[in-house]
């Protein structure tokens, strides 16, 4: 059988992942450089069944993200840094009423409008952290129009599995740019949906947690008639003040993910294995991470790298395993000011030197930059 | 004859959590006559709200229903439409809610005429939060916020849901307990989105502080301001001075709905 | 024989009155910070007070002419 192979964008390669994982809903508010995940999913949606609505603003397409995947249909939503702050508010119900949902970040230079068409990688800490209070978080990071496709099938799969908004962080330069993808066939991916109840409506707990961390999760409309609210809540998912019910509920909301690392967090190692310093890059800056690894190898310097398909959880033992194994350094290239840098400092626990590479003029991260920071260590 | 209201009342989830005399629980009761009048499942209905007072409605009632955030029911209820639209989905809120925080939902619902209806408890205060003013605040009234009164025009709902393009808009208060359950049902069962404002008296937030100490007063207050639209629409604007009209204000059947409007214009229709 | 029979929900009553000054007849009254029947032969079974009761409280049944 002939491979489909397409030449795609980075954008258009999420809006086909997407599908390919049974999204069914698209909500969204216009932003650049995201903005073509919109359109071919206004295009393409209804072909397989699905709907496309353009929201009155940010707040609002999060909003009917959630309520359409509660309806049933798996959900997406894509933006830039202005909407993801905006989406800061429902993202936290998301994650507080365990709702299955894929949120695009297309990162661009901030704060505020910064520079809409340049990259940037600066939303690391706000993917985490935006939302207020304790709350679980994936982030993807894929590096290449091929992965934007699959790491877009693997969160989906990832919010059903763990009932859970998924956000994937890519930049301006991922989303834009075009290569050649070979798109897999039918059944060639994995396809997770949720895990429905299969309990009688009358015996259903929509946060029951007796028998795993994951609640089964029925869809509004299937006789499952229950409660959903931000408010903290008990099994039944009606609001609670029992402060022992609070807390076993938000230890249980953060574990779900935080236990789940290696099912979770993904990361691959190139040329790590002989290492003796390595770069840990993610995004597009992965992608002169490679370059300054090979052209490193070539002179004889035995460089590594370690490319981040998950930054979070944030792939903290794949650090600590070089770091405790003695190498020289590693060095964090991004396009911000120091985020991931800080947590990989934290993960390598003062076993090796951790230095950053930041970049914030809306401009790549040249391979030049980081192999020659890396000859020094 | 006595009415029952167990058949849609959660277990063991009364008494609510409204003051003495809070008029959202009359809301509630009528709301419940007129749903059980259209002859839906309860599996089939869908009840949304954002945060406040009228927005805890939900909790108390057995259908899906969902709490969500402060101003944003309706993303919510348009998601969970598009994504079903066999669900019947009425989306509620009070004022604050609906016509402050959540306001340009509120109008962008309106305008995309998706079918769901939208029901405003207008109490003219933040009750939640212990008085605060709020867009429907009267001019010159008290709030915790506005100690020396009100200096704030205040939005008409049900004109506003009117110019946003709504095709059903009616108002009814607390007081006029069985009109409202029949303009309610007429809501329910317009095609379009449908949006009833509902005065009601907040004798906690609003009445202690603005001279109507007892319940009662708030309900009898409405009873004597509430003018029947169909006189009102002929009485002057000094006539009305200081009154509401009540009833159906606004009805139009044959704008098309979104979903339908949706899946015509994508071909989703024609595949069935 | 009073037109209706008025039973009240005690544990849902909040005692806010409305059903006490709403009645045409006098026939209701608050007695320990709750609803109570005053006098049940002045209920004409009206439902002014189970209709505008805000707590579910109030429960009117019409007896048979």
């Amino acid at each position: 059988m002939s491979k489909d192979k397409r030449f795609l964008q980075g954008n258009d390669a999420v809006a086909l992942g997407a599908l390919y994982a049974g999204c069914r809903f698209f909500a969204g508010y216009p932003i650049t450089p995201s903005t073509e995940v919109a359109e071919k999913l206004a295009a393409m949606l209804p072909k397989a069944g699905g709907r496309f609505i353009q929201m009155e603003d940010e707040i609002a397409a999060m909003a009917a993200v959630i309520g359409a995947s509660l309806a049933g249909r798996k959900s997406l939503t894509a933006t830039s840094g202005p909407g993801m702050s905006l989406k800061m508010e429902n993202l936290g119900f998301g994650c507080m009423a365990e709702v299955p949902c894929v949120i695009l970040n297309v990162m661009r230079g901030g704060p505020s409008t910064g520079t809409p068409t340049g990259p940037g990688q600066s939303d690391i800490m706000q993917a985490k952290w935006g939302p207020h209070g304790d709350h679980p978080c994936i982030a993807l990071t894929p590096s290449t129009v091929a992965e934007q496709f699959t790491e877009t099938v693997r969160a989906f799969n990832l919010s059903e599995k763990y009932r859970t908004p998924v956000i994937i962080l890519t930049d301006e330069i991922i989303g834009h740019m075009r290569e050649a993808v070979e798109i897999p066939a039918e059944g060639e991916l994995e396809v997770i949906d949720r895990v429905k109840p299969d309990c009688a409506p009358e015996d259903y707990l929509p946060y029951d947690s007796s028998k795993g961390d994951v609640p089964p999760m029925a869809n509004f409309g299937e006789g499952y008639r229950y409660h959903v609210t931000g408010l903290n809540h008990d099994a039944s998912g009606f609001p609670t003040a029992k402060p022992s019910i609070i807390d076993s509920e938000e230890r249980r909301l953060v574990r779900k993910v935080e236990a789940n690392y290696d099912d979770i967090v993904k990361v691959e190692e190139f040329m790590c294995g002989d290492a003796d310093r390595i770069v840990f890059a993610f995004g597009s800056s992965a992608r002169s991470a490679k370059d300054a690894v090979l052209a490193l190898r070539e002179k004889g310097v035995k460089a590594g790298l370690l490319k981040a398909l998950t930054i979070w959880p944030f792939p903290e033992r794949h650090i600590k395993k070089y770091a405790d194994g003695g190498v020289k350094g590693i060095l964090v290239p991004e396009l911000n000011l120091g985020q991931a840098v800080c947590e990989t400092e934290r993960a390598a626990g003062g076993k090796c030197p951790v230095e950053g590479l930041f970049r914030v003029d809306s401009e790549a991260i040249l391979p030049s930059q980081i192999s020659g920071t890396l000859e020094r260590f | 004859m006595a009415y029952d209201y167990a058949k849609f009342i959660r277990p063991g989830r009364l008494p609510h959590i409204w003051c003495p005399g809070c008029g959202y629980g009359i809301i509630m009761k009528s709301m419940l006559r007129a749903i059980d009048s259209t002859g839906w499942s309860k599996d089939e209905i869908v009840l949304a709200s954002g945060i406040g007072c009228a927005s805890r409605l939900p909790g108390y009632v057995d259908f899906n229903t969902i709490h969500t955030t402060h101003g944003r029911s309706l993303g919510f209820a348009t998601g969970i439409k598009l994504a079903n639209p066999a669900l019947k989905v009425i989306a509620m809120g009070g004022d604050g809610d609906m016509s402050a925080i959540g306001g340009n939902h509120f109008i962008h619902a309106c305008r995309r005429n998706i079918d769901i209806t939208v029901l405003v408890f207008n109490n003219y205060i933040y009750g939640m939060t212990g008085g605060q003013y709020s867009p429907t605040t009267p001019m010159g009234a008290k709030a915790t916020t506005a100690p020396y009164g009100m200096i704030e025009p205040s939005f008409d709902i049900a004109r506003l849901a009117v110019a946003a393009g709504a095709t059903f808009v009616g108002r009814t208060t607390s007081y006029h307990a069985v009109p409202m359950e029949k303009l309610i049902l007429q809501a329910l069962n317009h095609k379009g989105l449908s949006v009833v404002e509902i005065m009601a008296g907040c004798p906690t937030g609003y009445g202690r502080r603005n001279g109507q100490k007892a319940a009662s007063d708030m309900l009898i207050w409405e009873k004597e301001h509430a003018v029947p639209y169909e006189k009102a629409k002929n009485m002057t604007e000094a006539e009305m001075a200081g009154k509401f009209a009540i009833g159906v204000i606004y009805k139009d059947e044959s704008r098309p709905e979104y979903v339908e409007s949706y899946d015509r214009a994508v071909g989703l229709s024609k595949r069935g | 024989m009073a037109k209706a029979v008025i039973e009240i929900n005690a544990e849902c009553c909040k005692g806010c009155y409305i059903c006490v000054e709403l009645c045409p007849t006098g026939a209701l009254e608050i007695k320990d910070f709750k609803a109570a029947v005053k006098d049940a032969e002045l209920c004409t079974g009206c439902m002014s007070c189970e209709l505008r009761c805000p707590d579910f409280a109030i429960i009117i049944t019409r007896n048979a002419k």
